[in-house]
């Protein structure tokens, strides 16, 4: 009979084994999956992980939406990942990703036409903004009254999705859209365009800030006192309290920093790849970026990893729909696949696994 | 081995009994005896394999090698209900008792098949009485006192009428008075041919109540006597191995006041914690103040009111004259008083984490091991070492999880990042609880020697012995309320338990 045995200390070598082990096991069950939905697995296979980066005709099209894609989900991700960290369980990214995108959108076509250099930044600014003031509800609501802030993060996801189709057919609609739903395009207002920095990458002002956010993360994780205080309130929260951490401030400061980086990949994606605010923009990245943290371990260079990782699935997915006709629930169950992987082999980092031939207590 | 006469008459025979963990021979070939109607007691220092060996007869662990022989019979028990069914019954150190639930009710759930609540109760009435141990079987749990809380796990444990108790560290949470009731009980059982093996790190009771004691060092059984006979320091340095280093400290006048509490209360921030009353008391630099007093009477208040993690009203606590009373554990710190509370996984220092960043956790403002924000890394480990070499931490290196090390080299490592901060005034709850004899010495010796520097030292502590060896001064907490302190010179028995109980209330200020 097996049993686990708890390890004196986590195991570094499997902790990063562990994810790759998942991605693994995600193919091969993902593979069985596509077998049995009459589809060929190892093409299927190669359609989500090879093909987008290789072929010869998708390659140069899909190749930059890899960034495009990974981006918010990476900026995103690292901001979850100091709560989580922290034991503070933002889970409404979604929703102040989506304010971020509304605050900055609206601020930008507030000015249109204008063309002063200042208004990208100024939505940049009224971005975060955006973002950080909807994750402040739940903080604030969970330092005063002491209100579970899964809940309340969650729940104002789907008040922001109202507001989205509120603003989207009124506020911010486009005056000369003639009554289609959505605002003005961005590519027609140059002053306020989330532009491609270097053409043919997909690499956008969104990309750049997710690699310094990466970088910022990392610093304030291993050299700095706030990011000592992160870890230790996850670890052992009355340890924390004793070493004099604040636990309001903490708890502000990691809902208002994912906030901010959420509404930052809002306002970067509605102003860039999706260039106008309507209804449906969002897809989903900030649910998506709760499992890019933990497959990269809540570490930022591992969610750098781990977001390249998922944004390679998207697109090789909708490659494969587009090739194969797999449907698209297939493909939300391949990444539902990973998430449930990684966390089952989490096991093998904090216990060894021992094989007894008799059965002990 | 006292021979084949032992053997013979024997409840329990252990035969050779090995259990190896991973890079660690727990047990190695031990064998002894315990005969009918006989107290046996089970020494050694932490490690040196006690738990592991109950742990076997009571059917937690396998062992690997070797055989039990209970009443003529091979005894092989593969889970604690076939040991229970065999007769053998265990009082754990640590509680498992439901908070919320009354006492019929957490017996119930520890029995393998409870009657119906009524006959339950009616028998829980009887059993108590019989064996001089009053419980009203109603009662919540929450609202009862650690010996009361004991007294539920001996009867749930004689509700099943065992052949053989085995009691781990059973009176670390009693006062004198509860002792001696308990002991009345054992010895009641003991007269009907009970048998139990008894665990303690406290040798004066040893000595009172055992017939018998069998010795464990580093797994392996080293010596059998008849504790009667030896003197406490026998016992101790048959556990060691060693000749015992006893703490010794120089007489020295105290200084001036440094820490004063005026009229403290707080309220707990738990719901079963224990509110602090009205606590009035000044430590001098150079003095140890012994703080005894059963568990649950407010210690963890009282450590953290003064670490800054439960703040007090404005005025209430002076640090050299200054008001302390509303700032927070860092700013404590800057000024000099710190502190260890009882628990070291969780609280006194992060399990997961490594041993730099545990001394990281207390001595970044005063070891200056963060510069603008940022984490001098170099340096804090740098503190680890030297926390590490000065204290006798037997660790691999800082890198190694705290919660890797064992209890007692925890503890030298806790109290030696806040002895090695030079502190103004140190407060540490239960410094050496579940330390082995020689941690101890060692850490009661750097208390002593800290009062010795100039330091006041406040000990917080459920061991009399300790106080009564380290401190100049003596005083109990009793339901959050503290009892003036008096000197430790020629203080009697009697009126220790009286503080502890209360009962010196009416001369308190």
């Amino acid at each position: 009979m097996i049993h686990l045995e708890k390890r004196p200390q986590p195991s570094k070598f499997w902790a990063g084994l562990t994810p790759v082990l998942a991605v693994i096991a995600t193919m091969i069950a993902g593979g069985f999956m596509f077998w049995m939905l009459g589809k060929a697995p190892l093409e299927a296979i190669r359609t989500i992980f090879w093909d987008p980066l290789f072929h010869e005709t998708f390659g140069p099209y899909s190749r930059p939406q890899l960034l495009v894609k990974a981006a918010p989900l990476i900026l995103i991700a690292v901001g979850l990942s100091l709560g989580f960290r922290a034991g503070i369980w933002n889970i409404g990214a979604e929703g102040q990703y989506i304010m971020g995108a509304i605050c900055g959108a609206g601020v930008g076509l507030a000015f249109y036409p204008s063309e002063s250099i200042l208004i990208f930044p100024a939505m940049v600014l009224a971005g975060a903004l955006g973002g950080w003031a909807w994750a402040m509800i739940p903080g604030l609501l969970k330092v005063r009254f002491g209100t579970n802030e899964i809940l309340v993060s969650l729940m104002l996801v789907y008040v922001a999705e109202n507001l989205l189709a509120s603003v989207s057919q009124g506020l911010l609609k486009n005056p000369e859209g003639m009554g289609f739903p959505g605002s003005r395009n961005f590519r027609d207002f140059p002053a306020a365009y989330n532009t491609e920095l270097i053409s043919g990458t997909g690499m956008h002002w969104g990309v750049a800030a997710a690699f310094v956010a990466v970088i910022f993360a990392y610093v304030l994780l291993t050299r700095h006192m706030l990011g000592f205080q992160v870890r230790l309130t996850g670890e052992a929260p009355r340890a924390a309290r004793f070493a004099g951490v604040n636990p309001t401030r903490l708890i502000l400061f990691c809902l208002g920093t994912s906030g901010a980086l959420a509404g930052l990949a809002g306002l970067f994606e509605v102003s860039g790849p999706s260039g106008q605010v309507t209804i449906d923009f969002n897809s989903g990245y900030g649910f998506t970026a709760i499992i890019v943290a933990f497959l990269g371990r809540l570490h930022p260079i591992g969610i750098l990893l781990a977001g390249l990782l998922m944004a390679l699935t998207y697109i090789g997915g909708e490659l494969a729909q587009l090739m194969l006709g797999l449907p698209g629930a297939a493909i939300q169950m391949f990444q539902g696949m990973l998430m449930f992987f990684l966390l089952a082999m989490d096991v093998l980092s904090h216990y060894r696994i021992r094989f007894n031939k008799t059965a002990t207590a | 081995m006292t021979g084949d006469t032992r053997e013979n008459e024997a409840l329990l025979t252990l035969d050779g009994l090995t259990k190896a963990y991973p890079g660690v021979i727990a047990n190695n070939k031990v064998s002894f005896s315990i005969l009918p109607g006989e107290v046996h007691a089970l020494l050694g220092e932490n490690g040196a394999g006690k738990s592991t060996l109950v742990k076997m007869i009571y059917g937690l662990v396998k062992p690997d090698e070797g055989r039990m022989i209970l009443n003529n019979a091979p005894f092989s028990p593969t889970n604690p209900a076939a040991a229970r069914s065999s007769g053998v019954a265990m009082v754990f150190q640590h509680f498992s008792l439901f908070d919320a639930l009354s006492v019929a009710e957490n017996i119930a759930l520890g029995m393998d098949n409870p009657p119906h609540a009524r006959a339950l109760s009616a028998r829980i009435r009887e059993v108590s009485n019989a064996y001089g141990l009053p419980l009203d079987p109603e009662r919540v749990v929450g609202d009862l006192s650690a010996g009361e809380r004991q007294r539920v796990e001996i009867i749930r444990c004689l509700l099943q009428d065992p052949k053989l108790l085995i009691m781990d560290e059973p009176t670390s949470v009693l006062t004198p008075q509860e002792v001696d009731i308990l002991f009345e009980t054992l010895r009641k059982l003991t007269a009907e041919g009970t048998a139990i093996l008894y665990i303690s790190h406290k040798l004066e009771e040893i000595r009172s109540l055992c017939e018998h004691a069998t010795v464990l060092r580093l797994g392996h059984v080293v010596d059998t006597c008849d504790p009667r006979e030896k003197s406490a320091r026998e016992l101790a340095e048959m556990m060691v191995g060693d000749t015992l280093h006893v703490p010794s400290r120089e007489a020295a006048t105290p200084g001036p006041v440094v820490l004063a509490m005026n009229d403290v209360s707080m309220k707990s921030p738990s719901a079963f914690g224990t509110n602090l009353h009205n606590i009035s008391v000044e430590v001098r630099a150079g003095e140890v103040l012994g703080i005894g007093g059963v568990a649950g009477n407010g210690q963890d208040e009282l450590l953290a009111v003064l670490s800054g993690e439960g703040r007090a009203q404005s005025g209430t606590i002076t640090l050299a004259g200054d008001d302390i009373g509303a700032l927070y554990p860092n700013a404590r710190r800057a000024r000099g008083l710190l502190t260890a509370p009882e628990e070291r996984l969780g609280h006194s220092a992060a399990p997961d984490m490594s041993l730099t960043e545990n001394a990281l956790l207390t001595g970044a403002v005063r070891k200056q091991l963060v510069d603008r924000g940022f984490l001098r890394w170099g340096k804090t480990e740098a503190f680890a070492k030297t926390i590490i070499a000065e204290f006798d931490v037997r660790t691999p290196g800082p890198d190694n999880a705290a919660g890797s090390l064992s209890g007692g080299n925890l503890q030298k490592f806790v109290i030696g990042r806040e002895v090695l901060q030079d502190p103004e005034v140190l407060v540490v709850n239960q410094p050496t609880w579940g330390v082995d004899a020689s941690a101890a010495a060692a850490i009661r010796q750097s208390l002593l020697d800290l009062a010795h520097h100039g330091a006041a030292v406040i000990v917080i502590s459920q061991d009399l012995d300790e106080l009564m060896e380290i401190a100049d001064r003596f005083t109990a907490l009793n339901e959050g309320r503290l009892a003036d302190p008096v000197s430790t010179q020629g203080l009697d028995v009697e009126t220790i338990g009286l503080m502890m109980g209360g009962g010196e209330q009416e001369t308190a200020a």
